[in-house]
């Protein structure tokens, strides 16, 4: 079996299970965001997307549903990305 | 991998879930010096009790007058007189202290000025045995289950439980007697498969709202616990019975909380009518859950919903004034504009009951113990199993839940549980010996997912769509004979579909495909008993309502189901009525 592709399909489902969180809201704006769009972030938006993952729950959604704004540009731009795929 | 290979841990007690009622029973056991371990299939602090916005429900009388007997008679009535007394007294007496533990531990409840806790009005609470609105809903602003997890996880930390975490618990171990001694689980990072022996095991696995194609629930709220009590030869509890809260996103599923209507917000038909003035005259907007679900589809099915479609109602926010909602609301106000682009103060919300809460579960006492019927007795406890939250059925919120009453319940019955669990420890020191053909059993069915001669098996995302699907239309707000009939049928055959499903990633690391066919059976499993459940009982009470048969019926229906996995047989028992030490309250009309 081809390694690379078993690399790569073991980071998505890695990928697809950190975006499983505690509420509806966070779980329908990350997975909708990952199978959608996340092939088309550059290297370094996909690194801030996983360092976005490792925050808590309550912090995402207080920075997805915009009662928050992070004071890190790379997280507040790929925050409205994200929030902008959202409302459609 | 031969079975006796599979590494082995022991403890004192295992606990399947983290959240807020495993980790309450976890802490409580760590704080008595047993060694526990806490298995769980997400982060901690991911557990869907971090989505629980509202509050939770304790007779502080801190803004108006209460008392937890008052509180006991709205959940007795809330319950459609379903709910057993006795547990529902023990609940509401413990309540005050629930909340006092909670701020103990960290929680930041919300504060008046006189500097006492916050509590807000909440549908189904009333002063005075039906009486004036009454205000029992503690929270910390709009995060109170986070603020729970959180501080509870915290705490468990400092008491050195154990956390085994993104571990996925398969099934219950057992030896020959029956008695329950940990589970199968394994690493969902290295698929590295463990047997956690234990001398008690509590399952904590929450609810199963993704039973349905609109939840609030998140996804993994997919009812394992209850699959894993049901493959143990446990019967699930009144599982009919499954709340829909009246007011979700239309279209989307996720909640506006109770708490908008608790502010002032009201409902709205396409005439602009406030039309629950004529379903609930005195409680109006705050009737209880399944009294608004059902008016909402009442006016939706005769033609006065809102949108192109009509199939939906308007929550109206837009009278409060911005610093109402600015301050207590700030949440829904976000929420709208990220999933609908509409702001609140500006325009109505698009609303519709979304599947929210599972009142059925894992039949328990109020020490958490689970208890099955043997022979003549309805409950005997199965040794060493114990169940709490929303997993179980105690049966505090019967056929119907108020808003504000599960995080105590999971918090009251957490920590009961663990005190009966530290009780048998002391009577029971040494761990018993495992059936090695439970283990086998468990080992099969992860297996099962190994096999690859059926690659061309039917896909489990399509069978649980269907599944969603199926339960929507045939168990979902509105329920007959022949609805629910064809649901049966239906998930029947979905079931049978599934036995041939397969899955094509057979990668050992972070194999989500296998988690979500396992998870898949366990929801199957859930759904069978659901809507057998629903299909036999020939009444409405709370959340089970039918069209053809519109009253409750107290003579033949005063009892609680028992649907058993083995030839999908139903059996009966009795509601407990009589209370610790209060007069039982009657059935009487459940009018708001
Ligand atoms: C949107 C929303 C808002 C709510 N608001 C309120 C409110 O304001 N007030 C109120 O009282 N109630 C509210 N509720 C209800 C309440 O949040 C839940 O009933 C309660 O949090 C359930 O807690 P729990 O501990 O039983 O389970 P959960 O918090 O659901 O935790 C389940 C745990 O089990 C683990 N688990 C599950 N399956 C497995 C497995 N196979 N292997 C390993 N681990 C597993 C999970 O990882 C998780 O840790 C709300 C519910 C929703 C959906």
């Amino acid at each position: 079996m081809n390694i690379e592709k078993k690399m790569s399909s073991r980071v998505t489902s890695e990928l697809r299970w950190r975006c499983r969180r505690g509420m509806l809201e966070l779980d329908i704006l990350l997975n909708g965001f990952v199978e959608k769009k996340y092939t088309q972030l550059s290297a370094d938006q996909k690194n801030t997307f996983n360092e976005v993952l490792d925050y808590p729950d309550q912090l995402l959604f207080d920075l997805f549903l915009g009662h928050m704004e992070s004071s890190d540009n790379n997280v507040s731009e790929l925050v409205q990305t994200i929030r902008q795929s959202a409302s459609v | 991998m031969n079975i006796e290979d599979i590494p082995r841990r022991r403890f004192d007690a295992l606990i399947i879930g983290a959240g807020g009622g495993g980790l309450r029973a976890a802490l409580q056991l760590a704080e008595a010096d047993a060694s526990v371990a806490v298995v769980s299939k997400v982060f901690p602090t991911r557990s869907h009790t971090v989505a629980a916005q509202g509050g939770m429900n304790a007779a502080l009388a801190n803004v108006l007058p209460d008392n937890w007997h008052w509180h006991m008679f709205d959940t007795v009535k809330g319950s459609d007189y379903l709910g057993d007394q006795d547990a529902i007294e023990y609940m509401c007496r413990a309540a005050p202290k629930a909340v006092y533990e909670m701020e103990h531990f960290g929680v930041p409840f919300s504060r008046l000025d006189n500097g006492k806790i916050y509590q807000r009005p909440f549908g189904g609470q009333s002063q005075n045995f039906g009486g004036e609105q009454a205000a029992r809903t503690c929270a910390a602003a709009d995060r109170t289950g986070h603020a729970i997890l959180h501080s509870l996880y915290q705490q468990n930390i400092r008491a050195k439980t154990h956390f085994f975490d993104e571990y996925f618990a398969v099934d219950l171990l057992k030896d020959e007697q029956g008695n329950v001694l940990g589970a199968y689980v394994f690493d969902i990072h290295s698929g590295e498969e463990i047997i956690i022996e234990a001398k008690t095991t509590l399952i904590a696995t929450g609810g199963a709202g993704q039973l349905f194609r609109t939840t609030t629930n998140a996804l993994i709220n997919t009812g394992d616990g209850m699959g894993m009590a049901l493959r143990a030869g446990v019967p699930l509890q009144d599982m009919e019975f499954f709340q829909f809260h009246p007011t979700g996103i239309a279209g989307r599923g996720m909640l506006i909380t109770e708490g908008a209507r608790g502010e002032g917000g009201y409902l709205v038909n396409a005439q602009g009518e406030r039309f629950m003035e004529r379903y609930a005259p005195t409680a109006k907007d705050l009737a209880s859950r399944d009294v608004v679900s059902r008016s909402i589809y009442t006016e939706v099915k005769e033609g006065r919903g809102c949108g192109p479609d009509k199939d939906h109602v308007m929550l109206k926010l837009d009278h409060l004034p911005e610093d109402v909602l600015q301050s207590r609301l700030p949440g829904i106000r976000q929420t709208c504009i990220t999933f609908l682009g509409i702001d609140p103060a500006d325009k109505p919300i698009p609303v519709y009951p979304t599947a929210h809460y599972t009142m059925g579960g894992i039949p328990t006492n109020r020490q958490g113990q689970v208890v099955v019927p043997v022979k003549d007795t309805p409950e005997e406890p199965v040794t060493g199993l114990y169940a709490a939250g929303e997993c179980a059925c105690v049966s505090v919120h019967g056929a119907n839940r108020l808003g504000g009453n599960s995080l105590l319940d999971i918090l009251v019955f957490g920590r009961s549980a663990a005190n009966h669990i530290i009780q048998y420890l002391k009577e029971n020191r040494f761990h018993k010996a495992l059936d090695e053909n439970t283990i086998q059993k468990a080992y099969d069915r992860l297996h099962r997912w190994d096999d690859t001669s059926n690659s061309n098996g039917e896909s489990v995302d399509d069978i649980r769509r269907d599944l969603q699907k199926v339960m929507e239309d045939n168990c979902g707000v509105f329920r007959t004979q022949d609805v629910l009939d064809n649901g049966m049928e239906e998930v029947s055959k979905l079931a049978q579909r599934l036995k041939n499903a397969s899955i094509t990633d057979q990668s050992e690391l972070f194999n989500t495909a296998r988690i979500e066919a396992l998870e898949l059976e366990n929801l199957m499993d859930v759904a069978l008993a659901t809507v057998y459940s629903a299909a036999a009982r020939t009444e409405s009470r709370g959340a089970h309502s039918r069209i053809d048969y519109a009253e409750r019926d107290d003579k033949s229906w005063m009892k609680h189901t028992l649907y058993s996995s083995e030839d999908r047989k139903l059996d009966y028992k009795p509601v407990r009525t009589k209370p610790m030490s209060v007069v039982s309250f009657p059935p009487k009309p459940r009018v708001y």
